[in-house]
């Protein structure tokens, strides 16, 4: 075994092993906002992972969603739960005598059970397939782009991708009608210079960067979900420097023609392709680069849209800091 | 060793170095300030070593000038929210640290 092989044995066993310690520290956190922090960390720390496996595509999504989205959401509920005083009352909750005892062995014996379950497959299952990666490497010429991830996520099953901007749209619409029907919170104070530079030097950036990922999907790892996420991170910055919060808790016509827009397109699409081809979402060959570039864009600016609008709807003015 | 590992091993090593320093000042130093100061000043020098030892690495210029976009990113990025998580902190009426 080489040096290098015993180096990074080193590093995944430091990586796997810093995961599951960040992930029960976060779990066993007094301080709800040291979870909170702890969880991003945990994303990061996953994140690596994701590389080490050698899945850039998946470690650019869990970077960008769920470390940097996720725990700013989190942050928001955080502050929303601060200013309300709910968390006191779910405090009084959990420290009822009953609550903890019967959550235990539950929890316990679900955990065991699941571990078993995954080990003995690990162990007495021969693996009888060796996945389907040479099919779609065989498949990849007519499927109008060359990374085999954006081939799979658009084309070959197009329709997990059609349903998961479904899911976005729908967590949107449940987040909304849980909120208050008006937004009373007022726009969050101007936050200075400092954040207000750096939301002036990052628009430009973030736009071009997220049209570079969009773009650079069709052949490298990127993509519409990353795309989206970075100008969701984009727009977290300017609503938290006091700027445009109203436009995405109160939606005009445009901002919610926003929302629909990646899925619409998607089953436009869907329907198209039924209709002119006979299967849904099979893209005639010729064109398939240019239907799946169409989609992407669409559905890039409709998971930004509603990612920012699941952040800005969560985050209270600046009065309920989120700081510790 | 090529003479382009000659380059670049002694830049990373030197960034890594100032990795070590600034988690070390993060981990002893007293208070949130000088914390920040150790963290944001070792790290941001320590990624720019750390970017100039892969540039040389780097196959075409286009994934050097990559490299040096994240730099200036984290450049600004830790500058600003250094600055923030200061002010913050004096709002709230944590005093700096004195002797």
């Amino acid at each position: 075994m080489g040096a290098m092989t015993l180096l990074g044995w080193a590093f995944d066993g430091l990586v796997g092993t810093g995961l599951v310690w960040l992930a029960w520290r976060a779990l066993s956190s007094p301080s709800l906002y040291a979870a909170v922090v702890l969880f991003v960390a945990f994303g990061l720390l996953l994140t690596l992972a994701w590389v080490r496996l050698n899945a850039p595509d998946v470690a650019l999504a869990e970077a960008a969603i769920g470390a940097g989205l996720t725990g700013a959401l989190l942050l928001g509920a955080l502050a929303r739960l601060r200013g309300s005083g709910a968390r006191k009352a779910s405090g009084a909750h959990a420290d009822r005598p009953g609550a903890r005892i019967s959550a235990w062995p539950l929890a316990a014996t679900a955990t065991l059970a699941v571990v078993c379950g995954l080990a003995a497959t690990l162990i007495f299952r021969e693996p009888t397939t060796v996945g389907l990666g040479a099919e779609v490497t065989r498949n990849l010429p007519v499927s109008g782009v060359s990374n085999p991830v954006t081939a799979v996520l658009l084309n070959f099953r197009g329709y997990d991708t059609l349903l998961e901007t479904g899911v976005l749209l729908l967590a949107l619409i449940g987040a909304r009608s849980f909120g208050p029907a008006i937004d009373y919170a007022p726009e969050p104070a101007p936050a200075g210079p400092v954040l207000e530079a750096l939301a002036r030097f990052l628009v430009p950036l973030a736009i071009l960067v997220s049209g570079y990922l969009l773009w650079v999907g069709a052949y490298a790892p990127g993509g519409a979900f990353q795309a989206g996420a970075v100008l969701a991170a984009l727009g977290v910055v300017l609503v938290l420097s006091g700027q445009g919060r109203g436009r995405m808790t109160a939606p005009g016509l445009a901002v919610r023609f926003l929302f629909v827009l990646g899925p619409a397109a998607f089953v436009i699409m869907a329907a198209a392709t039924l209709a002119l081809q006979g299967r849904l979402l099979e893209y005639p060959p010729a064109h398939a680069g240019v239907l799946i570039l169409v989609l992407e864009a669409a559905a890039t600016l409709s998971i930004g849209a509603i990612l920012l609008a699941l952040f800005a709807g969560s985050s209270f003015g600046k009065d309920n800091g989120t700081g510790p | 060793m090529t003479p382009i590992d000659l380059l670049s091993l002694p830049l990373i090593a030197l960034g890594a170095f100032f990795f070590f320093a600034g988690t070390v000042g993060l981990l002893r130093f007293p208070d949130v300030y000088t914390r920040l100061h150790a963290l944001t000043k070792a790290d941001n020098l320590g990624l720019g070593l750390i970017v100039m030892g892969l540039a040389v690495h780097a196959e075409s210029w286009f994934v050097a000038g990559e490299l040096f976009l994240i730099w200036t990113l984290v450049l600004v990025s830790g500058a600003s929210v250094a600055h923030l998580v200061a002010h913050s902190a004096l709002e709230k009426g944590i005093r700096p640290w004195e002797r």
